[in-house]
């Protein structure tokens, strides 16, 4: 029994500090899972694709949030007002077109990132995350470009063609290099990753 | 479960006609505590999320319509992602007259084994992997054909995502009808 009690209490204090509190996610979005065993960055510019093909906008660099969201306001003449720019910054997702920033900062109360209709990413042509991608970079003028933390979060059932915009909306800023956020997943046994390991001893090499 | 033992068993044994003194114990019942801790044990279990998210990277190339990668026919295989996460793949060019018999259906179980003969019987400088993605594939088909170039431990620059032709899209349009795919 005290035995018993003993186990009972310590997984008890495992599981509680174990436990990190999640915020709760106001867009619900299953990643893919993948071999990759990096840890996903914090505070990191996250494009989320949403099932529906909807695009939101996280500035997780605080940092230089406000920043990019003036570069946003004069560059796409948006017209905020100081208030309205206070407002903006306080949302976590920006999912809305340009013309519509305005419309929904005067709405009383804040919009729920579930109703917002997402960035327009139709085509080539109409891919305004180009546009926000493009403050992104300016705000980090100056600084190298590893600094961008860029992270995709897509969900699993997301359609090809709005993963592809999002990929051309980075290409146009000139940005090759960024993340998807996935699942951890197990390197299936006896797979070549499993069998050598990259670092390990050169084997690959054995190959050619 | 937790009992207090308020008997004063194993003591010495005391005369008939003598009346027992009783003890005030010292000992708790447990039986609520444990309980709650079981009821917290199951609530932290059942909230947990070990796992924090991963990330995985991706390199794009820079289109330049000057600077085109050459690849050797022998070493190629293009892999096309379809819908109902169905993959269809040939070795080399498609040919004009029999394209049909060439292109082949698989799926993400088996593509694994196909990927990795492959890259057996061909040297690694020759070595190419052609990812295309049709309309109807989804982000996970496209973060799983990547997985899986990890997995197989296709160095990077050996496979490259391109636009798919017109000429595929046709075909993969018609090998879905031919296995009903939907």
């Amino acid at each position: 029994m005290t035995a018993m009690c003993d186990v009972a209490f310590l997984l008890l204090s495992f599981f509680i500090l174990a436990t990190k509190t999640k915020p709760p996610e106001a867009v619900t979005v299953m990643t893919p899972s993948s071999v990759s065993t990096k840890i996903a960055k914090e505070n990191a510019i996250l494009v989320t694709l949403t099932k529906e093909g909807k695009v939101y906008l996280m500035l997780g660099d605080k940092a230089k949030k406000q920043a990019i969201l003036e570069d946003v306001n004069t560059t796409k003449a948006l017209g905020l007002s100081p208030a309205e720019m206070t407002k903006l910054r306080k949302m976590e997702f920006i999912g809305m077109p340009f013309n519509k920033i305005k419309s929904m900062l005067q709405l009383p109360e804040p919009m729920e990132p579930a109703k917002m209709e997402g960035i327009p990413v139709i085509d080539t042509l109409h891919n305004e995350l180009t546009d926000w991608i493009g403050s992104v970079v300016r705000s980090y003028a100056g600084e190298s470009l590893d600094n961008l933390n860029l992270l995709v979060k897509g969900d699993n059932m997301a359609k090809y063609p709005a993963f592809k915009l999002v990929k051309d909306a980075f290409k146009k800023n000139e940005i090759f290099k960024f993340k998807i956020v996935t699942n951890p997943e197990g390197v299936p046994a006896d797979s070549e990753l499993a069998l050598n390991p990259p670092g390990g001893a050169p084997a690959a090499k054995e190959e050619k | 479960m937790a009992e207090m033992d308020t008997s004063s068993g194993g003591g010495h044994k005391k005369g008939p006609g003598v009346k027992k003194t009783k003890k005030a114990s010292t000992r708790v019942d447990l039986t609520p505590m444990v309980d709650l801790g079981f009821l917290l044990i199951t609530f932290f279990v059942f909230t947990t999320t070990m796992s924090t998210p991963t990330a995985m990277s991706m390199n794009e190339p820079k289109d330049d319509p000057n600077n085109q990668l050459k690849v050797k026919n022998s070493g190629v295989t293009t892999l096309l992602l379809g819908k109902n996460d169905q993959v269809y793949y040939y070795y080399g060019e498609l040919s004009p007259t029999d394209a049909s018999a060439q292109f082949k259906s698989s799926n993400f179980k088996d593509i694994r084994k196909i990927i990795l003969d492959k890259k057996k019987a061909t040297p690694i400088g020759d070595l190419m992997y052609i990812i295309k993605s049709d309309k109807e594939a989804t982000f996970k088909n496209a973060i799983d054909i990547l997985d899986e170039m990890a997995i197989n431990a296709v160095p990077p620059g050996h496979y490259a995502e391109v636009e798919m032709s017109d000429t595929e899209s046709q075909l993969i349009k018609m090998t879905e009808q031919a296995n009903g795919i939907k």
